[in-house]
C-alpha cells in the first residue's frame, strides 16, 4: 500500500509521519509516533480509552484515520501535564483515588479537561453525560465524578 | 493486634506510588511494548460452535509476502485442557475457538493471511444450554468426560457434582411455617476489563523465552506457558506489564504459548493483541447458571432448612466455579439443615474463567431473592430476617470451617442504622436488600525490602497491582517500619526479579502479600537493631525500634543518639553490608468478608427500563489499609453487579454464535447510568493478619444482583426471577401481570 | 486483492470525477464524512480494501445556513457543531437532539447527520427526525444535482438511492414557521452509547387555538428502513394533540412497525415502545409549538 505522508502538530510539536491509508489516528499515535499513553480498548468508539483532542475537539482517535490528521492539531494525554507539573485534573484523580487499574485514565483525563475548558462549572449530570463515552470497569465512576467536580472547584478558585 | 487508634499510616489516604505514571500516560500496559524487528501475530478462529477439525493447511498463508511463521494445534503439544483451549486440536468447541495463527510484518498482513489458511471442518450439533446439556441423549461436548471421573458410568456433559449437606432437610422443611422456592437464571457475563489481552514474546537460540504480558499472575503465566509448550518454567521469564483490569479474567492464558512458538519459528519478537471482539468471543467470561432454591422458616423468621440445586455452565472444558457457588450460597447463615448440590456442566461456549467472587453472585442471587420472598411472607424487615439467622463467630460454615470473628452482624446492624436505610425510598421507587459474601484466600507470597543509602525503602513483590495494592504495601511497610509513607516505593517484579507469588486473585494480595511485606519489614527492623547494637557496642536485646529509629531500651545506660533507618543505611557498609529484608510464606487464615447492599430503583412501566436511583454498600474490610481503595473496590464491584443485573448478557444465536461481541451491545454501565455509590466500611479485624486485613475485592459484586432483583420486585409488586432485568424482559413481565 | 487508498479532494467537481472514474474502473470507493460508522465497519465486518474519499475538505459540505425558508446543513458538519449553534437549536430542537443522541461526546465531535443518513441503518437516529421535518437530500453526481425526500432516500438495510458517482452534499430542511415544534425520542437500554431499539420523530404546527394544522411523524428501528407514518400524522391533525390524539398516533406508529427480534429488542417490545415514543415526542413537540 502506498503510505501517506502527514504533517501534523502533536502536543505543540510539528511532526511528520508516514501512515497506511487504513491506519487509525490511534495507530499513528501509538505505533508511528510512540505515544502509547493513548490506549486502545475497543477500536470501535465504544470505550473512550483513545480520547484525544483534534483541532480542539474531543474525539476517539480510533475513529479518525491517521491520514485525516494532515494539517491538524492533536493533543494527547502526554501533553496534559505542562512543564510545571501535573494538571489539576491529574492531581485530583490521584487525590480521589479515581483510578484503579489506570487503563481508562488517560482517556478520562483528556475528556474531563475538554469538559472543563468548555464548561468550567458542570453539575453532576453534565459530568456524567459528558463522560458517558469513557468506560471504566474498576471504579464504578463515583470517584471519577468527584475528582472532576473537585478539579472544577479548584480551577474556579485556585487554592 | 494493633488497635486502630494506634495506627499512624494505615487508614490514611495518600497518593499511590504508581499514580503519576498512570495519569500522564507513561505507564506501560500490555500492548505498549514495541521491540526492534517485531512481528504481529493474529489468530484464526472457529466459525463453528462445535465441529471436528479434519485438516488445517497453513501453506498458502505462509506464502503471503510478509508472513514469517504460522502455527496450528500440534504446535501447542502440552497443557491438557488449557493447551487445547489455546489452540484447538481434534475439535473446535466454541465459536471463536483458536485454530491457527500467523506472524507477519504488520497486523494487517497477518489478518489477510489468516484468510489463506484452509481448515476443513465436520460440523457437529452445538450444545448451548444447561437444559440441553443435561437432557437424555444430549450431544457430548467431550466424548471421554465422565461425571466425577467415574468411567463406570456413561460419558456425560456433567463434569462434576459437588454436595454439601447437614441435618435433616425434610424434617426442617416440615417444621417450617412458611416455605418459599424458586428457579433463577443468571446469564453469562464478562469481566469487561478495558484492556484487551496482549503479550510480546521473544525466544533466543538457547531456547530461553521472555514474555511481556498483562496478567494477574506472572508466575502462573510462566508455568502455564511452559506446560503448553512442554518446556521447563526456568526456560521462560515473564515480565508483567501494568494491567488494565482483570477481575479474574487475566488469571489464565490465551496468547502466550502461541507468541513464543511464533517467535521460535520466525526468529523475531512477536506481539499479539486481542481485538475487543476476540476478548468477548474467546476469553473466559463467567458461567450462566440455573439455580433452584427452597427455604423454610418458622413464623419468627428462624430458618429451619434450605436447599440449593445449582447448575453452572463451564463452557467447553470442565471447571465452572460451581464449587465456590455451593460454598457461598448459604454461608451467611447459621443453619441446622441444608442440602447443596452443584453441577459443572459443559456447553459449546468459551471456557469460563474467574470473575470476581467466581460463582457466588449467581447462587447467592437465587438464595437472597428467596429470602426476600420469605421476609415478605413473614412480614419481616429483610435485614431483621438476616439478623435472625446470621452466622457469627463460632458458626460452622456450610462448607466446613468454623468462622473466627466475622463482620456480618456488624454490617447488618450498620445497615439498619444507616440514614440511607432508615429513610424510605422515594414515592414510586422500589428498594431491595441483599447480603454478599466471599471467603477470600491466602496462599504463597514473597517480598523483599531493600534500603537505599539514604534510607529510602523499596518493596519488591510479585503481585500485579490491579487497583492500588502498591499503595497498600507501602502503607503497611510505613506502619511496620515507623517511617513516612513517602519514603517507600513498591515494585511488582518479574519472575526472575522477585520471589514466587501466587496470582493476584481471591482478594489475597493485601492480605497475603501484605503479610509478607510486614514480615520482611520486621526482618529489616531486626537487622537494624543488630547494626545499632554493633555501632553502640550493646547487646541486640538492649535495642528497641521506635518510630522508625533504633533506640536503647529503657533502662539501658548508653549515651547515644537514636539511629534512623537513613543513619543505619548510610553506614551499612561498615556494619555488615546492605540492608535487605525478606519474607516468604503461605498465608493462613484469610478472613471471610461479608457485605450488605441496598438499592432504590425506578421502573418505567411503559418501556420496562430500570433506573438505579441510589445504592449503598456496607462491607467488613477487617481493616481498611487505604480506605479510598477499599471504597473503590466496593463501588466498582457494585457497578459491575448492577450491570449484570440490568443489561449485561451473552446473546447467542441458534448456532452458538455470540451476537453482541462488543461494548456497543454488551452493555456495561456507563457514567450516566449510575448514581453515586455510597459506602460504609465496617472493621471487624481478621485475627489472622497483623493489622486485621480481610480481602475486600470480590465480595462487592455478590449482593448487587439480588439487591436489584429485590428492588424491582418491590417497585413492580411481582417478581422477575431471571436476569438481566433488561427492558424487554421487564416490559413483557409487566404486560403479563396486567 | 487491492489496496487501501485515501483521497481528500479539494472541490466538488474533482470529488465527482474521482468517484466516477473509480466506479468506471471497478475500484471500490467509500465516501468518508465523520467516519464514526466507516471506521467501525473497516475494523469489523467489512475489512476489504477501498479508496476512501474524504469530503470534509469541501467548502460546500461545511455550509450551515439558517434562512427564512430553508435551513441547510452541509454533509460534513459534526453533531457537536450543530449542538453548539444556539439558533439552530431553538429552531429545530428535535433534529439537533436526534444528532446529539448519536454516541458519546467523542462521537459527537465527528459524526454528521449526512453520514448518519448515508449509513442508512434502520436505526439511524437522525433519520426519523429528518423525515418528520420534511428534509430533502441534496445529492450531486456526474449527472448534476438532485433533491430526494429523506423518506425516499434509504432503500433497505444499509442501502440508499445514490449511484456510485454521487454523494450527499447537504440536507435542506424547511424552516419552521408559525407555532411549530419538533421532537425526537429514542429508546435505549442504557442512558447513552446504545443503538436505538426504537425511535420516533414528530413535527407539528398549531394554530392560535392550539389545533394541529400540520404534522409529520417518522419512526426508526422498527422496519428495514426508517418510515414516514402518515396515519400517525392524520391522527394529530385537527386535534388539540391531547392524550386521545396522541394515543391514536401511537397506535398508528405501532401498526406501521414491522420490526425484527434481535439482540436489541423483540418484535413485541419494539411495536409497543415505538408507540410510547411517538406519544412522548408528540407531547414535547406540541409544547414546543405552543412556546414558539
Amino acid at each position: 500500500m502506498a503510505k501517506v505522508h502527514i504533517s501534523t502538530t502533536v502536543n505543540g510539536q510539528p511532526m511528520d509521519v508516514l501512515v497506511e491509508p487504513n491506519d487509525s489516528l490511534l495507530d499513528t499515535l501509538r505505533d508511528g509516533l510512540g505515544l502509547t499513553g493513548t490506549k486502545e480498548g475497543c477500536a470501535t468508539g465504544d470505550c473512550g480509552a483513545c480520547s484525544v483532542m483534534l483541532d480542539g475537539r474531543l474525539v476517539c482517535s480510533c475513529l479518525v484515520l491517521g491520514a485525516e490528521a494532515e494539517g491538524k492539531t492533536i493533543d494527547t494525554i502526554e501533553g496534559v501535564a505542562d512543564g510545571d507539573g501535573l494538571h489539576v485534573i491529574q492531581q485530583k484523580f490521584l487525590e480521589h483515588a479515581a483510578l484503579q487499574c489506570g487503563i481508562c485514565t488517560p482517556g478520562f483525563i483528556v475528556a474531563a479537561k475538554a469538559l472543563l475548558e468548555k464548561n468550567p462549572n458542570p453539575d453532576e449530570t453534565t459530568i456524567r453525560y459528558w463522560l458517558a463515552g469513557n468506560l471504566c470497569r474498576c471504579t464504578g465512576y463515583d470517584k471519577i465524578v468527584r475528582a472532576v467536580q473537585d478539579a472544577a472547584d479548584e480551577l474556579a478558585s485556585p487554592a | 493486634m494493633a488497635e486502630a487508634v494506634d495506627l499512624k499510616a494505615i487508614g490514611t489516604r495518600p497518593v499511590r506510588p504508581d499514580g503519576v505514571e498512570k495519569v500522564t500516560g507513561r505507564a506501560n500496559f500490555g500492548a505498549d511494548l514495541n521491540l526492534p524487528g517485531m512481528l504481529h501475530g493474529k489468530i484464526l478462529r472457529s466459525p463453528h460452535a462445535h465441529a471436528r477439525i479434519k485438516s488445517v493447511d497453513l501453506s498458502e498463508a505462509l506464502a503471503v509476502d510478509g508472513v514469517l511463521a504460522a502455527v496450528a494445534g500440534e504446535d501447542i503439544p502440552g497443557g491438557g485442557d488449557l493447551g487445547d483451549n489455546v489452540l484447538a486440536k481434534e475439535k473446535v468447541l466454541y465459536h471463536g475457538h483458536a485454530v491457527a495463527a500467523v506472524a507477519a510484518r504488520s497486523a494487517f498482513i497477518a489478518e489477510q493471511a489468516l484468510e489463506k489458511i484452509k481448515v476443513e471442518y465436520e460440523p457437529l450439533n452445538p450444545v448451548l444450554s444447561i437444559d440441553d446439556a443435561i437432557a437424555d441423549g444430549a450431544t457430548l461436548v467431550n466424548e471421554s468426560l465422565h461425571t466425577n471421573g467415574d468411567t463406570s458410568q456413561p460419558a456425560s456433559n456433567i463434569a462434576a457434582i459437588t454436595k454439601f449437606e447437614r441435618g435433616d432437610v425434610e424434617k426442617g422443611l416440615s417444621d417450617a411455617d412458611v416455605v418459599v422456592e424458586g428457579t433463577y437464571r443468571v446469564p453469562t457475563a464478562h469481566q469487561g476489563y478495558i484492556e484487551p489481552h496482549a503479550c510480546t514474546a521473544t525466544i533466543n537460540e538457547e531456547g530461553k523465552a521472555t514474555v511481556w504480558c498483562c496478567t494477574q499472575g506472572q508466575f502462573d503465566v510462566r508455568s502455564m506457558t511452559a506446560n503448553c509448550l512442554n518446556k521447563q518454567v526456568s526456560d521462560i521469564r515473564v515480565i508483567p506489564s501494568e494491567i488494565g483490569g482483570g477481575f479474574g479474567g487475566k488469571t489464565t492464558i490465551y496468547l502466550e504459548p502461541i507468541a513464543v512458538k511464533l517467535s521460535e519459528l520466525s526468529g523475531r519478537p512477536v506481539k499479539m493483541v486481542m481485538s475487543r471482539e476476540e476478548v468477548f468471543r474467546a476469553t473466559g467470561p463467567t458461567s450462566a447458571t440455573l439455580c433452584r432454591v427452597k427455604v423454610g422458616a418458622k413464623s419468627d423468621g428462624t430458618i429451619t432448612a434450605a436447599t440449593a440445586w445449582l447448575a453452572y455452565e463451564a463452557g467447553a472444558f470442565a471447571g465452572a466455579p460451581v464449587g465456590p457457588g455451593c460454598m457461598s450460597v448459604l454461608a451467611p447463615y447459621d443453619l441446622e439443615n441444608f442440602r447443596i448440590e452443584g453441577h459443572d456442566v459443559l456447553v459449546n461456549k468459551p471456557k469460563v474463567a474467574a470473575y470476581r467472587a467466581p460463582g457466588a453472585p449467581q447462587s447467592m442471587h437465587a438464595m437472597e431473592c428467596a429470602l426476600d420472598e420469605l421476609a415478605r411472607k413473614l412480614d419481616m424487615d429483610p435485614l431483621d430476617l438476616r439478623l435472625k439467622n446470621a452466622a457469627d463467630e463460632g458458626t460452622v460454615a456450610p462448607y466446613g470451617p468454623q468462622f473466627p470473628a466475622i463482620g456480618l452482624r456488624a454490617c447488618l446492624e450498620a445497615a439498619k442504622a444507616h440514614p440511607n436505610y432508615t429513610t424510605p425510598p422515594a414515592e414510586g421507587q422500589g428498594r431491595g436488600v441483599a447480603v454478599g459474601f466471599w471467603f477470600n484466600i491466602g496462599m504463597q507470597s514473597s517480598a523483599e525490602i531493600r534500603i537505599a543509602e539514604n534510607g529510602a525503602v523499596t518493596i519488591m513483590e510479585g503481585s500485579p497491582d490491579i487497583g492500588g495494592s502498591r499503595a497498600s504495601m507501602c502503607l503497611m511497610a510505613a506502619e511496620t517500619l515507623g517511617i513516612p509513607y513517602e519514603n517507600i516505593n513498591a515494585h511488582v517484579g518479574d519472575t526472575e526479579a522477585t520471589g514466587y507469588c501466587n496470582t493476584t486473585g481471591g482478594s489475597r494480595t493485601t492480605f497475603a502479600t501484605g503479610m509478607a511485606v510486614i514480615e520482611a519489614c520486621e526482618d529489616i527492623i531486626a537487622q537494624c537493631k543488630e547494626r545499632a547494637a554493633l555501632t553502640w557496642e550493646l547487646d541486640v536485646d538492649q535495642v528497641d525500634w521506635e518510630d522508625g529509629q533504633a533506640v536503647p531500651k529503657p533502662g539501658v545506660n548508653a549515651d547515644v543518639k537514636p539511629l534512623s533507618l537513613a543513619d543505619i543505611a548510610r553506614s551499612a557498609g561498615r556494619t555488615g553490608g546492605p540492608l535487605l529484608g525478606r519474607a516468604s510464606l503461605n498465608a493462613q487464615g484469610p478472613g471471610a468478608s461479608f457485605s450488605v447492599n441496598w438499592t432504590d430503583v425506578d421502573v418505567d412501566h411503559e418501556t420496562g427500563k430500570v433506573d438505579v436511583k441510589a445504592f449503598t454498600a456496607v462491607q467488613d474490610a477487617g481493616r481498611a489499609i487505604h480506605p479510598s481503595y477499599v471504597e473503590g473496590q466496593m463501588q466498582g464491584g457494585a457497578v459491575q453487579g448492577l450491570g449484570w443485573a440490568l443489561n449485561e448478557e451473552y446473546i447467542y444465536d441458534a448456532d452458538g454464535v455470540m451476537e453482541n461481541a462488543g461494548f456497543l451491545d454488551y452493555r456495561v454501565p456507563v457514567t450516566s447510568d449510575m448514581p453515586m455509590i455510597d459506602t460504609q466500611i465496617v472493621e471487624v479485624p481478621n485475627p489472622s493478619h497483623p493489622y486485621g486485613v480481610r480481602g475486600v475485592g470480590e465480595t462487592p459484586i455478590v449482593a448487587p444482583l439480588a439487591a436489584t432483583s429485590n428492588a424491582v420486585r418491590d417497585a413492580l409488586g411481582f417478581r422477575i426471577n431471571d436476569l438481566p432485568l433488561s427492558p424487554p424482559r421487564v416490559l413483557a413481565a409487566i404486560d403479563e401481570n396486567d | 486483492m487491492g489496496d487501501y487508498a485515501y483521497a481528500a479532494p479539494a472541490s466538488v467537481d474533482s470529488t465527482i470525477e474521482l468517484l466516477s472514474s473509480s466506479a468506471d474502473s471497478g475500484t471500490r470507493t467509500q465516501v468518508l464524512a465523520g467516519g464514526t460508522d466507516v471506521l467501525v465497519q473497516m475494523r469489523s465486518n467489512d475489512r476489504g480494501p477501498r479508496l476512501i474519499v474524504d469530503i470534509k475538505q469541501l467548502a460546500e459540505t461545511n455550509v450551515l445556513t439558517i434562512g427564512e425558508d430553508e435551513i441547510y446543513i452541509g454533509a460534513a458538519i459534526a453533531s457537536a457543531i450543530l449542538n453548539e449553534n444556539a439558533e439552530l437549536k431553538s429552531r429545530l430542537p428535535g433534529l439537533v437532539e436526534s444528532a446529539d443522541l448519536i454516541g458519546s461526546t467523542q462521537i459527537q465531535g465527528r459524526a454528521t447527520i449526512g453520514g448518519n443518513l448515508c449509513n442508512s441503518s434502520p436505526a439511524g437516529d437522525t433519520i426519523p427526525a429528518l423525515i418528520a421535518n420534511s428534509a430533502v437530500c441534496h445529492i450531486v453526481g456526474s449527472d448534476g444535482e438532485r433533491n430526494v425526500p429523506v423518506e425516499d432516500f434509504v432503500t433497505g438495510v444499509g442501502t440508499n438511492c445514490m449511484a456510485p458517482h454521487e454523494f450527499l452534499l447537504g440536507l435542506r430542511v424547511p424552516a419552521p414557521k408559525g407555532n411549530t415544534g419538533d421532537a425526537y425520542l429514542r429508546f435505549i437500554p442504557r442512558t447513552e452509547m446504545d443503538i436505538a431499539v426504537a425511535g420516533a420523530g414528530v413535527r407539528l404546527t398549531l394554530d392560535d387555538s392550539g389545533t394541529c394544522t400540520a404534522a409529520r411523524v417518522g419512526i426508526g428501528a422498527v422496519a428495514p428502513t426508517p418510515l414516514l407514518v402518515p396515519e400517525a400524522a392524520d391522527a394529530l391533525v385537527g386535534t388539540q394533540v391531547d392524550a386521545a390524539a396522541l394515543d391514536a398516533a401511537a397506535a398508528a406508529c405501532s401498526a406501521a412497525a414491522s420490526p425484527i427480534t434481535d439482540k436489541r429488542g423483540t418484535v413485541e417490545y419494539r411495536i409497543k415502545v415505538v408507540g410510547v415514543l411517538c406519544k412522548r415526542a408528540g407531547e414535547i413537540a406540541r409544547d414546543r409549538a405552543k412556546a414558539s
